[in-house]
């Protein structure tokens, strides 16, 4: 009787949970897997705003690679960390920052979308939200070690829904780590571009 | 074996229960009349739908005879590629003399903030007015139906009100989509 009311309160426990990572877009159809409600943070940062940024170069689905100093003394970088490809918040992330290059345009900064997928499941995954104007990079391997440098890999290998928003001098100016389960808005990106050095 | 078979039923039962599958079109129509909206900060938002200018308003206080309402979010892929479809589809309603005023078209951002839904009118110049669902509290009553999703509510003589469209996906050519519109509310 007591393994009985064990499996009683395990599925009534997975029944009540309410799934908050739904992907409300159409456009992947069913292709997406949905994890379920994860613990909303897993990490611990490393950095501060006001530091310098750890570098990095990684390979981007393009087939290039690309390295933060790349972009020292000419763009403001937004590194955008999602957790991973086709899972529900992550798909309904991008896509909305695409559409969105305006705003970044006028403040001078460029997006880095960045996941420890491997390039090859990045390339498929990008491909359904259209031709995205920004690059991504897979921090695939050695596994999640810009995320680790940063500190919001978790303990499953996937990193932080993460935004650090790097000036031009390479100094961090804003971090958001949100609740790995929900997106963040895109307005508190805009406050923070408005308020970068020199705007 | 009588245990087993208590939590197998239990389990079932509460399965039933806390399904999430997309509601019956009675259900859509009946969680649709119960939301209110803030009414919009735009003018020419508030007089195109006949509402208070403050406070909040529910979708039957739009005098209409068919509501369209698209459910949508800035995020999604193909809510961008129909914006443009949707543009068309509207002004073809607007510059209809016999359907400018009895039907009415709205959409709803979900978990999209405030500033999304205009960054998104913006982007795509879409002149009918669009609401935020920050909070995915309107997209949970309608079961988290998948975006584009479109909703067509007819405003019966009698008071009543039925669901006439509440299909997923995007809707075509706008002239055909105009005219099935019409068509199946039975306005014709």
């Amino acid at each position: 009787m007591r393994n009985c009311i064990v499996v009683f309160l395990i599925c009534l426990f997975w029944i009540a949970v309410p799934v908050t990572g739904f992907c409300a877009s159409g456009a992947f159809g069913d292709r997406i897997f949905d994890p379920g409600k994860l613990k909303p943070k897993d990490s611990e940062l490393k950095v501060e705003t006001g530091e310098k940024a750890p570098g990095f170069t990684l390979p981007a689905i393009s087939g290039e690679s690309v390295s933060l100093a790349d972009y020292q003394g000419r763009k403001n970088v937004l590194l955008t960390f999602i957790p991973a490809a086709w899972t529900p918040v992550c798909s309904d992330q991008w896509p909305g920052y695409n559409i969105a290059e305006p705003l970044f345009d006028a403040h001078d900064t460029v997006i880095l979308g960045i996941s420890t997928d491997n390039v090859p499941s990045l390339h498929a995954w990008t491909r359904e939200m259209g031709d995205l104007w920004f690059d991504v990079l897979s921090d695939y391997w050695p596994h999640g070690e810009t995320a680790r440098k940063y500190g919001i890999l978790r303990g499953d290998g996937t990193a932080e829904r993460a935004l650090f928003l790097i000036d031009k001098t390479g100094v961090i100016q804003f971090i958001h780590v949100s609740d790995i389960n929900r997106r963040p808005d895109l307005e508190i990106i805009v406050k923070a571009m408005e308020e970068l050095p020199g705007e | 074996m009588k245990h087993l078979i208590f939590c197998t039923a239990a389990v079932f039962i509460l399965s039933t229960v806390f399904a999430r599958d997309i509601p019956a079109e009675e259900s859509i129509c009946e969680q649709l009349l119960s939301i209110t909206l803030q009414a919009p900060e735009k003018k020419t938002d508030v007089s195109y739908l006949g509402i208070e200018e403050a406070g909040s308003f529910r979708i039957t206080d739009i005098p209409c005879d068919v509501l369209l309402v698209e459910i949508f979010s800035m995020y999604c892929p193909h809510c961008q590629k129909e914006a443009p479809n949707l543009n068309e589809f509207f002004r073809l309603l607007r510059n209809s003399d016999r359907f400018a005023e009895r039907i009415k078209m709205i959409g709803i951002g979900v978990g999209n903030s405030a500033f999304e839904v205009n960054y998104f009118r913006k982007q795509y110049d879409i002149k009918f007015p669009m609401f935020p669902d920050q909070d995915f509290a309107i997209h949970k009553i309608l079961g988290e139906v998948r975006t584009p999703y479109f909703i067509g509510i007819k405003f019966e003589k009698d008071g009543s009100t039925t669901v006439f469209l509440s299909e997923t996906g995007p809707r075509g050519k706008p002239e055909v989509f105009f005219r099935d519109l019409i068509k199946r509310s039975g306005l014709e």
